[in-house]
């Protein structure tokens, strides 16, 4: 029993939080906020040398063939960085490929999507069909896709969709085709974009059916999302502990109050709980998989309560400040509002577990 | 990262669950007496099996067992349904204080008739003026030769009717600042000078003492950690309480929560629904699901920090803090899912919500534990 990261897997984590916090800082985010794509190219090859796109790739394609555990530590530090980029969309969209991708398609997509040569991302919701995650009623007819999806991350930069459809089956569209159309919307979370993907009649090439290995990748992607509100979280209490030491009012530092400094207990106390339960989910992925769905379901309920509690809670402490464009924490609540309410909300999850416990 | 036992770990478990499969002696018998002879009974058995004191070092009768056989000794009494010892408070906080602070005079006095339950100890630390400010505790000793005479009333004091020895912090100098005039004794509860008052409680029932001490004998060599140094001593009591409990509690909590679920699937909710299969109670239960979860996991993290770094730190506060919060809303769940029935005091589930009340108080008020976070884990100013 040891829960404590190997030798490198805390050497991936220095190293992520050193890179990132050198290449990411706020005003960076800030640049990259307004920005229309939200990334440059040279940022992108910096992440391809660190071999991030691949980390999860097997190293037959060239990738880092790291498990989850790896890429829960990489997806915590761009939380706490908040990066704006393109890598969380295409390592999903790498998790499902390995999951669930024919010999060709692995074959084909992998080996570029690791050396950073293309970029996937993944359409999963259809216009108003709930909130449930897990469910498209996209029924490709003739090899075509015709379908809205929406909150399809980084669709405008990426090479190609892989698209949610009945049946738990996915679909992979090259993009750049003249019946697919890429629609810019406005995101809550400015460092993420996202677009509105409408497909008419698009031709795709169905993934391998394969339910079991499908929902280990979405428990691996709603891992990841976890530990980045958990990484989010981190940043917004240290923003708070630290406003809470410098700020004074009636002569005393604020953080001396008591209704100051309860606040950010609880925002440690659901820190450390989110974050312990990422850490686990990511290990039950890669060791325990007859516990890695309730485990990951878990962790993003609470990631997905905690994020957003956490990053309220440190507005408030900041006062009229946090509530500015300027300061930067307004960037941490949306992003950790934003994440909660992908790959389904903390009622959904929490409903997920329910079922799983069997009550 | 290895969140499953090694196979060193999975043969003490192994072991261990035997010889409780073996030796476990069932239900505690009614009433006081008879109860608290049973406990004991049952903690000489332990002791006699080497399960006594097992966090211990071996040189003093314990087992020398690793943090994780610890974690998995506490875990596994409870899963097991094992009654309490009858010793409690002198294994799991006056013993550990003794091998931290004492000389080895008084390891070889003490430390033998804990473990085999012949003398059992009490905690005297709390008073009615006195609660979370322990510290400003009134309660005086005054030198008299080699002896101190000690007068003053303590309160919360579990087993002190069956006590032999307390834990007794008093002010030796009233001049110095409140820290710094205290000093740690083992008071003799076997003499006149001592009153013990049973004090009830919300659950009609008796578990806690108040102590009226009017010019009690200690001899100077009870003395635990010197004079002037009973703060110091008192923390070391006060962390082992709050860290060796955890893993028992997050298994409790766990147990209970698989009774909980039980009584959802059974309790008629309205026509043709249990309760289970409310949405509400649904979504509630799934909360409590995740953190329980979280109460293991983040009792294991804090361990593997400590076989990291050394020391426990005062992440221990948040363990205690989280599960009273559980704790409560859990019971708080059961009586939702009683409906009309949590009228009644019948069920088992009434008991457990009244004594869950004190959950938030015992041991550390949250408020006091979430100043020690504030101030020890997140470096705030100290609250004026």
């Amino acid at each position: 029993m040891n829960f404590d990261f190997t030798d490198d897997q805390h050497a991936i984590k220095r190293t992520a939080r050193e890179f990132l916090s050198a290449r990411y800082k706020p005003e960076t985010v800030r640049e990259l906020a307004a920005d229309e794509r939200g990334f440059t190219d040279q940022q992108w090859s910096e992440l391809v040398q660190l071999g991030w796109p691949g980390v999860i790739v097997p190293e037959a394609h060239g990738g880092l063939g790291l498990g989850a555990v790896e890429l829960v530590v990489i997806f915590e530090e761009m939380g706490y960085a908040l990066a704006p980029s393109p890598l969380f969309s295409d390592v999903c969209a790498a998790l499902l490929l390995a999951a669930s991708g024919t010999d060709e398609q692995r074959e084909r997509w992998l080996g570029p999507l690791a050396a950073g040569e293309c970029r996937g991302t993944l359409a999963v919701w259809d216009e108003h069909a709930g909130w449930a995650p897990d469910r498209s009623e996209v029924e490709p007819a003739g090899g075509a896709l015709a379908a809205t999806k929406i909150a399809v991350p980084d669709a405008a930069t990426a090479d190609f969709l892989l698209v949610a459809a009945a049946d738990s089956r996915h679909y992979l569209l090259e993009l750049g085709n003249s019946s697919t159309e890429i629609l810019s919307v406005p995101s809550l979370d400015q460092t993420r974009k996202l677009y509105t993907v409408k497909l008419a009649g698009a031709p795709a090439q169905p993934l391998a059916h394969a339910p079991g290995p499908v929902r280990h990748a979405y428990a691996a992607i709603i891992t990841a999302l976890a530990a980045e509100n958990v990484g989010v979280a981190q940043r917004a209490m240290e923003m708070a502990v630290q406003y809470a030491k410098d700020r004074k009012q009636f002569d005393r530092p604020i953080g001396s109050y008591q209704a100051v400094s309860h606040r950010c207990a609880q925002m440690l106390l659901e820190v450390e709980s989110a974050r312990s339960l990422c850490y686990w989910a990511a290990w039950a992925l890669d060791h325990q998989p007859e516990t890695a769905l309730r485990a990951a379901s878990m962790a993003k309920a609470y990631a997905s309560d905690a994020g957003f509690r956490v990053t309220s809670s440190a507005l408030q402490v900041h006062g009229g400040i946090g509530f500015t464009w300027e300061h930067d924490l307004h960037f941490f609540l949306k992003r950790a509002k934003a994440n909660a309410h992908a790959f389904g909300d903390a009622r959904w999850h929490r409903d997920r577990v329910a079922a799983l416990a069997e009550v | 990262m290895d969140l499953t036992l090694s196979q060193a770990e999975e043969a003490f478990r192994d072991e261990l669950r035997s010889w409780l499969g073996e030796n476990h002696p069932g239900h505690e018998p009614a009433g006081d007496e008879a109860a608290f002879e049973f406990r004991r009974e049952w903690q000489r058995k332990l002791h006699g099996a080497g399960w006594a004191g097992v966090s211990w070092p071996k040189e003093y009768g314990g087992r020398g067992a690793t943090l994780v056989e610890q974690a998995i000794f506490n875990e596994e009494l409870v899963r097991a349904r094992a009654p309490q010892v009858a010793n409690v408070l002198g294994l799991a906080m006056g013993g550990p204080t003794v091998i931290a602070h004492g000389t080895e005079e008084q390891r070889k006095r003490y430390l033998p008739p804990i473990l085999s339950a012949q003398e059992i100890w009490c905690q005297g630390f709390s008073e009615p003026d006195s609660g979370s400010d322990l510290a400003s505790l009134k309660t005086r000793a005054v030198r008299h030769g080699d002896q101190w005479v000690v007068s003053g009333q303590k309160v919360w004091t579990t087993f002190a009717h069956h006590a032999k020895w307390c834990m007794l912090v008093a002010r030796t100098d009233p001049d110095a600042p409140k820290h710094k005039g205290l000093t740690y004794f083992l008071m003799d509860m076997e003499q006149d000078a001592v009153h013990v008052r049973p004090l009830r409680q919300i659950t009609g029932e008796a578990e806690f003492n108040e102590l009226f001490i009017e010019e009690a004998r200690i001899p100077d060599e009870n003395i635990i950690g010197g004079e002037g140094n009973g703060w110091a001593v008192a923390i070391t009591t006060l962390m082992h309480e709050r860290s060796t409990l955890a893993f028992g509690l997050q298994v409790g909590v766990q147990i209970a929560l698989g009774e909980l679920i039980e009584h959802a699937r059974q309790t008629r909710a309205q026509d043709g629904i249990v309760a289970s299969d409310d949405p509400v109670v649904r979504q509630r239960l799934a909360q409590l699901l995740i953190e329980s979860e979280i109460l293991r996991l983040n009792a294991y993290r804090g361990l593997s920090a400590i076989m990291r770094g050394g020391v426990p730190g005062p992440e221990g506060s948040l363990g205690k803090w989280h599960w009273s919060e559980v704790n409560q809303s859990l019971t708080e769940l059961a009586m939702d899912i009683a409906g009309p029935y949590a009228m009644s005091a019948e069920d088992r589930w009434t008991y457990r919500f009244l004594r869950a009340r004190a959950n938030s108080i015992e041991g550390g008020t949250t408020e006091i534990l979430k100043n020690i976070v504030a101030e020890r884990v997140l470096g705030l100013p100290r609250m004026r």
